[in-house]
């Protein structure tokens, strides 16, 4: 963590020299690097990006955060966070067109999601062309920060400059996020309310990156203004996007093939939280002793994401998940544990196992 | 490695820091580095730019030194600008230190308190150092800007300080506080703007002023800049120059209707008074709104953006569209407050509606009244007792909206002191001050509504001074439609003689109920206030002030206004501040109804004064006549 600081400190003195050194335009050493070198990045990046809105709506919590196209059929990629998690999720466009939006997929590794609208031939970002930034490279951060703009205004641009290129702690406890890969740390206020999800680019409009979420670091409370990197997470995306891993969401329930299809996670130990609200995230309430789950490693408050390489957010999603599962095979499940994602195989319950009905 | 954790961590961080930087400082200088000139020249001309843009800019001290903020002169003889809750603490008089070092006395001129901006007079000199102001609707996302003030009251030495940065995004809308601090269609800039700058300039990147710092979003990190930052645009500024120089309280403006987004994202009326001016130049429920004040209406938001930079009393056109027809009306801007409701402003708590927070403080979740519900919804504004609607304030597109963020940096946090209207009371008035300060019911600081109803009063008699002729006045010509006309004006009668017959009316008592010559909407009673103006000048005219400068209709630019009531009618004098020439009068014999107006071309000299040629008379949206004056004959008193 202090090495962290301690590079991001001098990694600064490092880019502002290194700006002063190789001017990337007209007057580099000024913020503004000649009217029209700004107004051709910024202009390009606008009609790409989009305001979301789902759950929340309390301080602290906020029903909205950013996004930006990377299809032209509408996919859009923004953070993985609670306000992606409702049935009523609102995407406008920049042009100001008001949509309805899908959850399609989501790698909680990294943090990100995938939602869609329905479109065609919408401005977006191609992943397939990746532009790296450097220590130093003077950067947008496009978002819809404090949720200041609506409609078909424009998302607020902030200006900045990649101050470094770091591994996010990985120490458990040191930032409330699974994600422990590279980061761009930005001198660039982006940790903010509605920042999630912007587009971080530079100054040619080209995309370097996703702004991250709202972290502090635990140990000396200060709070990170980072991106991930694109090409983090240009993989998981095509794959979202091609239905593979870590893709759809939500599947309706289906019924049993056949009497004795499916995994009793029961049976096997699992003590689920009821399911009382309209989509009841699969919490572990608590786990038998002496039984499959309890040598596999679940623990009570585990949050199931993953059933394969199927996301579930809802205990009807996880049910649904359990009825397509062969009863006597294994299960690869990933949970949710303090902020870390555990990878759990949940063997079948043995035929001499004691009595685990609830 | 050791974890730390807490005071410790951060010391240790701090002594890590420490010891990175010299060693990155004791690096031998192998490493020189080659600085393109281009660089060089840039930061050479940044350095010129701050520091011809730090001259006129202003650190305001309260009285006794506690509280304050920052300004910016705007004319050599010391007007300047700063936000309406930064000299709401300081009261009458204030302290400015400036970039020289030396502190300048000031007084209050006039508010703006809805939209946060105060104008106020630095004394003692009469050229100081000017800010030029620009075109605040040329700045664009991305321009650079930089901010120059005294955030957190850093500068003990009157040297404020700088942040630069680059417009976020312009004609942004943020709430009001209850129904201050609305900062419609203003300049977002990550520039810092913290407690302490409020007031003080936004600057282009070639030192113009673009606008006022004021307002930012804060909020895990409590009251300090995040890189969102709010300015009150100069052109907005500049619409309202005219009104704070009259030392009053000035107000905002509503079109007496209601806006909404139906379903195909027009934006229509949603509600309308059948009082407001808009009502009688035709504007309906459903009607869609296509163009206010020159502005395309994409949104309802766009829509309170384009009206908030209007004050009370101006007339913008408008375009309406029903079904097929499209129609543009000049609709007369009304207020947004009663009387009653502007005077209480001046002494309002100014303190933004929710304590400040400290990082991890979480304020209660419940939305109060009036806020927006969690599902996004905003309850309508209820109608207010008197019948006015709020402007504008619909239920609108932002889902979810937080007004609970945004802070105005710099409002005074004591709840406990009394605010009072003439400031503290505990700081005896300094002499400078109190030569440019008289106290009156109903003005911020009557001095200056007597200074400009002397100047306009001074422009007007210097094209020729009929004050010595107060007896009859006789005018005769003929009039467009054809035929002779003959006006005739004494103190105690006025008397139009056109080819359709006489009207008459006598002056003495009441004159709201006059509204001849039929058709005209009180054109006797209208040229009998003229007339008196003129013959008596503003101490016998009565009850008569200064407003502030508006458009006035086919023209551009904008005139003096002087506002005189007599007889219980209240009449409009617009002068045109270049010339002093009188180019309109309005007379309202009621507040609900269209006014007599007079528009005054052609002036040619008579015996040395110059006389309008010809006097055109509108009521509504008629023409009643064209007076083409041939002939002017003068008594003085007594001579009848």
């Amino acid at each position: 963590m202090i090495a962290l600081v301690a590079v991001a400190w001098l990694a600064q003195f490092a880019a502002v020299r290194a700006a002063e050194v190789a001017p990337t335009g007209k007057g580099a050493a000024s913020p503004s690097p000649g009217a029209s070198a700004q107004a051709t990045g910024i202009d390009a990046a606008q009609p790409k990006m989009v305001k979301i809105y789902g759950a929340g709506g309390f301080e602290g919590l906020e029903a909205y955060q950013s996004g930006f196209l990377i299809s032209a059929e509408g996919h859009i990629l923004t953070a993985w966070s609670y306000v992606l998690d409702t049935d009523y999720l609102t995407v406008m466009l920049a042009d100001g067109r008001k949509l309805e939006a899908k959850l399609v997929g989501a790698d909680p590794r990294l943090e990100i999601a995938v939602v869609k609208v329905e479109g065609q031939s919408l401005d977006h970002f191609d992943l397939a062309r990746p532009a790296v930034a450097d220590v130093g490279t003077r950067v947008w951060a496009v978002s819809n920060l404090f949720g200041v703009a609506t409609g078909d205004e424009a998302d607020s641009v902030q200006h900045g400059v990649v101050a470094a290129k770091t591994q996010l702690d990985a120490r458990r406890g040191v930032y409330e996020t699974p994600y422990h890969g590279p980061v761009y740390v930005l001198d660039c206020i982006t940790n903010n309310p509605g920042a999630a999800g912007g587009a971080l680019v530079n100054l040619k409009g080209e995309l370097l990156g996703m702004l991250g979420k709202e972290l502090r670091n635990s140990q000396n409370n200060i709070w990170l203004n980072y991106a991930v990197p694109l090409d983090q997470f240009a993989t998981s995306v095509d794959d979202i996007i091609a239905g593979k891993a870590h893709a759809v969401a939500d599947t309706p329930a289906t019924p049993a093939m056949k009497d004795g299809q499916g995994i009793d996670l029961a049976e096997r130990g699992v003590v689920l939280v009821p399911d009382v609200l309209e989509r009841t995230p699969p919490y572990i309430e608590q786990v038998r002793p002496r039984t499959p789950a309890a040598e596999a490693g679940l623990k009570a408050d585990d949050l199931v994401v993953f059933v394969g390489e199927h996301l579930v957010q809802s205990l009807q999603a996880l049910a649904a998940e359990m009825k397509q599962l062969d009863s006597a095979g294994e299960v690869r499940l990933f949970v949710l544990r303090d902020q870390q994602l555990v990878d759990v195989v949940l063997p079948p319950a043995k035929d001499d196992a004691p009595d685990v009905k609830p | 490695m050791k974890r730390f954790t807490g005071h410790e961590g951060r010391s240790a961080v701090a002594w890590l820091i420490a010891l990175a930087l010299s060693a990155s400082l004791a690096r031998p200088a192998a490493a020189a580095v080659e600085v393109d000139p281009a660089v060089r020249a840039a930061e050479t001309n940044r350095v010129a730019v701050v520091e011809r843009a730090s001259a006129p800019s202003v650190a305001v001290f309260a009285p006794g030194g506690q509280g304050g903020g920052s300004g910016v002169v705007i004319s050599p003889d010391g007007y300047a600008l700063s936000n309406f809750h930064v000299t709401q603490a300081c009261g009458a008089a204030m302290k400015c230190g400036m970039v020289d070092g030396r502190l300048y006395d000031a007084v209050i001129v006039g508010v703006d308190p809805t939209g946060d901006v105060a104008l106020i007079k630095l004394l003692g000199r009469d050229d100081f150092p000017v800010a030029e102001m620009a075109d605040s609707d040329r700045v664009r996302t991305g321009d650079g800007c930089f901010t120059i003030g005294n955030p957190f009251l850093l500068a003990t030495d009157f040297k404020p300080s700088v942040a630069y940065g680059v417009i976020s995004g312009v004609h942004r809308y943020q709430y009001p506080a209850g129904t201050l601090l609305e900062y419609a269609d203003c300049l977002q800039a990550d520039a810092a703007i913290n407690p302490g700058n409020s007031g003080g300039p936004l600057f282009d990147d070639q030192g113009r002023l673009i606008g006022i710092n004021g307002r930012g979003s804060f909020e895990k990190r409590g009251r300090v800049n995040v890189g969102v930052g709010y300015a009150i645009s100069i052109n907005q500024i500049k619409n309202f120059l005219g009104h704070l120089k009259s030392g009053r309280v000035v107000d905002h403006a509503t079109l007496g209707a209601r806006v909404a987004s139906d379903a195909q994202r027009r934006v229509v009326v949603d509600d309308i008074l059948s009082s407001s001016d808009a009502f009688r130049r035709g504007l309906r429920y459903g009607d869609e709104v296509l163009n206010f004040a020159g502005r395309p209406t994409g949104s309802v938001n766009g829509f309170k953006n384009a009206l908030g930079i209007y004050p009370k009393g101006w007339r913008v056109p408008l375009t309406y569209r029903r079904e097929d027809r499209i129609v543009d009306i000049l609709v007369r801007l009304a207020g947004v407050h009663a009387e009653v409701e502007l005077a209480e402003l001046l002494d309002a708590q100014v303190e933004p509606d929710k304590a400040p927070h400290g990082p991890h403080g979480r304020r209660p979740q419940a939305p109060k009244p009036g806020e927006k519900r969690p599902d996004g919804r905003r309850p309508d504004a209820p109608r207010p007792p008197d019948g006015k609607l709020p402007d504008g304030k619909t239920p609108d597109e932002k889902p979810a909206d937080k007004p609970a963020d945004d802070d105005a940096p710099g409002a005074p946090r004591d709840p406990e002191k009394p605010q009072l209207a003439g400031g503290r009371a505990a700081q005896p008035m300094p002499t400078i001050v109190k030569e440019h300060f008289i106290a009156r019911p109903g003005y911020v600081n009557y001095y200056f509504n007597q200074l400009n109803t002397d100047r306009v009063w001074r422009a007007l008699a210097s094209r020729g001074d009929l004050s010595a002729l107060a007896g009859r006045w006789r005018i005769s010509g003929t009039v467009a439609s054809g035929g002779e006309f003959e006006i005739e004006l004494s103190d105690r009668l006025a008397i139009v003689r056109i080819p359709g017959g006489e009207a008459k009316c006598d002056l003495t008592g009441s004159l709201d109920q006059s509204l001849g010559p039929p058709g005209s909407g009180g054109l006797l009673v209208t040229l009998a206030m003229w007339r008196r103006l003129l013959a008596a000048g503003p101490k016998q005219f009565g009850d008569l002030y200064y407003l502030g400068t508006n458009p006035v209709p086919d023209r551009s630019g904008l005139a003096d206004v002087l506002v005189g009531t007599h007889g219980g009618v209240e009449t409009h004098f617009l002068v045109d501040p270049g010339d002093g020439g009188l180019r309109q009068v309005e007379m309202w014999p009621d507040d609900g109804a269209d006014p007599c107006e007079l528009y005054f071309a052609d002036y040619q000299e008579h015996d040395g004064r110059m006389l309008p040629g010809k006097v055109e008379v509108h009521f509504g949206d008629a023409v009643y006549q064209v007076f083409e004056c041939k002939r002017f004959a003068f008594e003085s008193a007594g001579e009848e």
